[in-house]
């Protein structure tokens, strides 16, 4: 088995779903190593897991975008004598990685969505529409470690759940880390606002509302609770500012891939397809027949959309009743 | 003090068409015959006039650069008529493969060469890299980390608004759980988003100007490189097409759209 440097930009109280994965598929590789950026207080707690033998934290928090985190994981992947480092395909975890790669002068692999034991790995391409299989050409052995981002939910959350299970506390290394001086200073810091509603990334269902809503979004807030569903925008939503922009699905939004994608009064242009055509299942509501998001729905309906949508909400609670 | 003069270097990709099907060829390498200038390197480029058009006294250069094969010079030549000063693209047999680790080898020593070569009148020149906040076929957003670990220059990524102030330039940005504001002081690679700005469209008279602009092409012995050097670190071991989605059952609502809706969902045992 080979050792695996995991690495958390920031941790909280808990692991979120996404770490939870990123920990499971570490633990297929081999022994887990974990290093973390940022946190406060205490985070062992968080990572007594099976599995995770050892983390390593800067002497201060570091958080993004401070360049010394890629000093601290220069010195965990020599301490953790890691093959592979893995880390989450968001903007931060890349920018820390990308720099690591090439001080380890080795590859890089972004937005995977598996990976084997001898390090193959598989992501999707051309946004979806391919899944291409590679690994490090490694001339020279021992080969530097690969390292690999990954783009959420592509394990089963009860799988997860399975995988990974508590255990004992993992040790402590403090590395001798302290935020850099110069370069680049945080002026002024927003926390995004977080919904009660599932993380888009991370839903087994989504509802989407483009221009069509007219800037209403309470039907489909209303149905997005209904079916527990995350909740998502086409750009000419967010860019009206009906929602926030975190909300918004497609090429420069979030990629989702949920089982169910509920796409009302978006009239799916490519870069909203591009986000969102890896879906399960599409269904569409769109007043007019030729919209392009007719093309790769599996139920699509020609109609209004403040019509449909209320009449959905009823029959699912008469459902329940 | 006058302001020391900034050269700012634009990184355009030319890129097989979103809206067109885009497709790997038997050598597992996306099929670059056709293209267009990235609509994501679109934003950057006009992140950089927008620098230049509002600095009073400052001489500042847009440097356009491309590294692509010999189709991307149409990459450069748009980026001239949008409005950049001069152009550099960089074509070499020796790049065709190139990952991420090899593309950001060459663009370091192009954006060298390119800032080694610019004359300016008012002084030594700091610089500014430019760059869209991904490509639009690789989407992996890491060239702009690994190019400033190459240069020694910060790095700040995903920006949604850039302000040249005299010493620095501020930069909000959307991380990860938090929007930010950063000052970032040269030399540095900054990656630009699509929140950032709405691209201008070159006019005629741009058009017919961008003809006498300077377009330099370059092989890699022109900017210092061996072939060797730029060697991919990852081998693509196959690609798999996944069978295009097709459309499914279409119904116009007759007043009980919604109900079919919840019975489709039922019978796929979706709820
Ligand atoms: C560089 C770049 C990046 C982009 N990135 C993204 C991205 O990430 N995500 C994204 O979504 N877009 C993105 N876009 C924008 C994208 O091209 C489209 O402009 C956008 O998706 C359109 O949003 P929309 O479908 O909501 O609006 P529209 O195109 O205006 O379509 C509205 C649709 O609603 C329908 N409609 C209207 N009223 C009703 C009603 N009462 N009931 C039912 N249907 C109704 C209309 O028939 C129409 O089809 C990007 C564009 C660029 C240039």
């Amino acid at each position: 088995m080979s050792n695996v440097l995991v690495f958390f930009d920031e941790l909280g109280e808990a692991l979120s779903s996404a770490q939870k994965e990123l920990i499971a598929q570490a633990g297929a590789l081999g022994e887990v190593h974990i290093a973390v950026g940022a946190y406060t207080g205490d985070p062992t707690p968080a990572l007594a897991i099976d599995g995770v033998q050892e983390v390593y934290l800067p002497e201060e928090s570091l958080p993004a975008p401070e360049v010394a985190v890629v000093d601290l994981l220069e010195t965990s992947v020599t301490e953790s004598r890691a093959v592979v480092v893995l880390g989450s395909a968001t903007a931060d975890v890349t920018d820390a990685l990308a720099r690591l790669a090439v001080r380890l002068d080795t590859g890089l692999i972004c937005g995977a969505a598996g990976i084997s034991a001898d390090l193959v790995v598989t992501k999707g391409e051309l946004a979806g529409s391919y899944t291409t299989t590679s690994q490090l050409i490694s001339a020279t052995a021992p080969a530097a470690p690969l390292v690999v981002t990954f783009k959420p939910n592509n394990i089963d959350p009860q799988r997860v759940q399975t995988l990974v299970t508590r255990g004992e506390q993992p040790e402590v290394n403090v590395l001798p880390v302290r935020p850099s001086v110069g370069g680049v200073e945080i002026l002024e810091r927003t926390a995004m606002e977080v919904s009660a509603r599932p993380p888009l990334t991370e839903a087994r269902i989504v509802v989407a509302g483009g221009r069509g809503t007219d800037g209403d979004f309470t039907p489909l807030e209303e149905l997005a609770d209904e079916l527990g569903a995350g909740l998502g925008a086409s750009r000419a939503a967010t860019d009206a500012g009906w929602i926030e922009h975190a909300a918004q699905v497609g090429q420069t939004g979030v990629t989702v891939s949920p089982q169910l994608y509920i796409s009302a009064g978006i009239s799916g242009a490519v870069h909203q397809r591009a986000g969102m055509q890896t879906a399960g299942t599409i269904v569409a509501i769109n007043k007019d027949e030729d919209a392009q998001v007719f093309e790769i729905a599996d139920f699509g309906v020609v109609g209004d959309l403040h019509e449909v949508i209320p009449q959905m909400i009823e029959e699912l609670r008469r459902r329940k009743r | 003090m006058v302001n020391a003069p900034l050269h700012i270097i634009t990184l355009v990709k030319w890129v097989p068409d979103a809206q067109l099907e885009r497709r790997y060829n038997a050598e597992g390498r996306i099929d670059r015959s056709e293209g267009v200038l990235s609509e994501l390197d679109e934003y950057p480029l006009e992140a950089a006039l927008h620098i230049k058009e509002a600095a009073q006294d400052r001489e500042v250069r847009v440097t356009a650069l491309t590294m692509g094969p010999a189709g991307a010079s149409t990459a450069a030549k748009k980026a001239l008529q949008i409005g950049a000063d001069d152009a550099y693209q960089l074509t070499d047999d020796a790049l065709i493969g190139a990952d991420i680790w090899a593309t950001s080898v060459a663009l370091k020593a192009a954006v060298e060469t390119a800032t080694g070569a610019a004359e300016f009148e008012s002084g030594e020149p700091e610089y500014l890299v430019l760059t869209g906040m991904a490509s639009e076929e690789g989407e992996s957003g890491a060239v702009p980390a690994q190019l400033a670990e190459r240069l020694g220059a910060h790095v700040v990524t995903y920006a949604t608004a850039l302000d040249l102030e005299a010493e620095r330039l501020v930069v909000t940005r959307s991380g990860g759980t938090e929007s930010q504001k950063v000052a970032v002081t040269m030399p540095a690679v900054v990656s630009v988003t699509d929140q950032a700005n709405d691209p201008r469209y070159p006019n005629f008279k741009a058009i017919m100007a961008a003809k006498k602009k300077p377009l330099t092409r370059w092989t890699l012995a022109d900017i210092d490189l061996r072939p060797e050097q730029v060697g991919a670190m990852v081998r693509v071991l196959r690609t798999d097409a996944r069978p295009p989605r097709t459309a499914g059952e279409i119904i116009t609502d007759e007043g009980d759209a919604g109900v079919k809706i919840v019975e489709f969902l039922v019978k796929e045992r979706l709820l």
